[in-house]
């Protein structure tokens, strides 16, 4: 039975999709078998992360809707035979979506999988509430910023109340994972720490992802990082944050500033 | 295994089992007696609907066709009579109902229109997660207690103090009943907003020398005033 994690933050753009993609490609790459499912329905992303853009028949609001079956809306990586994704649909929008749908859906997923990993949009409507509905455990995607940090814990009060789990009592396990982390600017002072975003959002870390050129270059081509640049630190964190995710014992690394020989060369700027 | 099950006669048990009757007690006159019961029906029919009643005849002395005659017209007042009582049974037929002895006075919960239970005044609420971004926490009560944080974006309003065992960088509105003794207290202070009774302060009014240590903050007349604590 599959654990179902949703992928949420609030805020937009600190980068919910890349992560579902890399984390969904890491699990899979661990032997487990994962579905990633968009709920950005309008605004879908997720298969052009995965690079499934082009084989998108059916969608996630065709099978909540009874149009398609959920075989027929699934499509396999291509570069991973145990990671499926579920699309979202660009020409709806959120309210198409139903909680009754999503349940199903959801419980049919279950039996097949070992993770379905929920891509929630932003914000805190329908789309990212049923994202979160069902979840066992989420990741709260944070940037070292104030807006991010206090939209996190607005997304974390609703983890905790709105959630089938919270309703019934029970608690839905959370994680931040702290992404496009600045060594440099973070020295400077220009971020947040990672003591004080920890500190406001009282909740356990999973990672630090630095922000990377990796993740760009892996995104525009349409490849998970942790597929397509195994060796970048940006996918070894998300690797870390998988096994921790899984129950492993991983050391937290703080990425730190590397600086090439031109910085250390032109480091200090005269007065 | 199959058991060939014999027919097993259960022996026929008896139990003793009490319960709870109304008792009417008629008094001569017997015509008088009923009109009272009429009016008391008239207030609150449907009294006797469904509720076994016993006939306590000890005051009065009746014949056999009296009895019969009172049964009746209670009956017709939708009265069943369950068993008589203080009668000698040689008067009783068997068409009657039976007689009964050795009832005992209880108190008869009458039913009512049931008052709301009252509850004890809760005089405080405590909180032992942290309040997060976009959560409202109102309790006109009394004091509210936060063992935690309370979030940017968070708001605390409460009929009492509040006390915040966290950084609060939320908004605390406290006394807003109209009580202007309640104090707002917390561990580490970044409020976005203070509010006593309706006097409030913001982020921007706040002493920086404050910021980050442990306070409270209460009002002096019409004025507000924020110290730190220790």
């Amino acid at each position: 039975m599959a654990k179902v994690l949703v992928v949420t933050s609030g805020k937009g753009g600190v980068g919910k999709t890349t992560s579902t993609a890399a984390i969904g490609a890491a699990l899979a790459q661990s032997g487990q078998k994962v579905v990633v499912v968009d709920f950005d329905v309008g605004l879908r992303n997720l298969d052009l992360v995965m690079g499934a853009e082009r084989r998108v028949v059916f969608d996630l609001i065709n099978v909540v809707q009874g149009v398609a079956k959920l075989s027929q809306a699934l499509i396999r990586d291509k570069r991973l035979e145990n990671l499926w994704l579920l699309p979202a649909s660009q020409t709806r929008d959120k309210d198409a979506l139903t909680e009754e749908g999503v349940a199903r859906v959801i419980a049919e997923l279950k039996p097949s999988f070992d993770w379905v990993v929920c891509d929630s949009p932003a914000g805190i409507e329908r789309g990212a509430t049923l994202a979160m509905r069902f979840a066992d455990e989420a990741i709260i995607v944070t940037n070292p910023e104030v807006s991010s940090v206090r939209d996190s814990d607005r997304i974390i009060g609703m983890l905790d109340s709105k959630t089938v789990r919270a309703e019934n009592g029970e608690r839905v396990e959370k994680h931040i994972l702290i992404s496009r982390y600045d060594a440099g600017r973070a020295a400077r002072g220009e971020m947040l720490g990672i003591e004080d975003v920890l500190e406001i959002l009282a909740t356990p870390l999973l990672g630090i992802i630095p922000e990377s050129q990796d993740i760009l270059r892996a995104s525009n081509i349409g490849c998970p990082v942790t597929l397509n640049s195994p060796g970048s630190a940006a996918a070894r964190a998300y690797m870390d944050a998988t096994k921790r995710l899984c129950g492993e014992t991983v050391p937290m690394v703080v990425p730190a500033e590397r600086k090439g020989l031109f910085n250390k060369l032109l480091g200090r700027r005269a007065a | 295994m199959d058991a060939i099950a014999g027919p097993v006669t259960q022996p026929v048990r008896l139990r003793g089992r009490s319960y709870l009757a109304f008792v009417l007690t008629p008094v001569v006159p017997i015509m008088e007696w009923l009109h009272e019961l009429d009016d008391t029906l008239v207030r609150s029919p449907g009294f006797f609907v469904g509720k076994p009643v016993v006939l306590d005849l000890s005051a009065v002395e009746l014949s056999r066709a009296a009895i019969t005659h009172l049964i009746v017209s209670l009956d017709k007042k939708n009265i069943r009579v369950l068993g008589i009582e203080g009668v000698d049974a040689s008067l009783l037929t068997s068409n009657m109902p039976p007689a009964l002895s050795g009832g005992r006075t209880c108190a008869i919960a009458l039913a009512e229109p049931e008052k709301p239970e009252v509850k004890p005044p809760v005089a405080s609420l405590m909180l032992d997660i942290p309040v997060r971004s976009g959560q409202s926490v109102v309790f006109p009560d009394g004091d509210v207690t936060v063992l935690g944080s309370v979030g940017s974006g968070a708001e605390i309003v409460a009929g009492g103090s509040i006390h915040v065992y966290g950084t609060l960088r939320g908004r605390a509105m406290a006394g807003v009943n109209g009580n202007p003794s309640a104090r707002i207290f917390c561990q580490k202070i970044e409020a976005e907003l203070l509010a006593i009774d309706g006097y409030y302060q913001t982020a921007e009014e706040l002493d920086a020398s404050l910021r980050n240590r442990p306070a409270q903050a209460w009002l002096d007349g019409r004025i507000m005033r924020i110290t730190p604590l220790t």
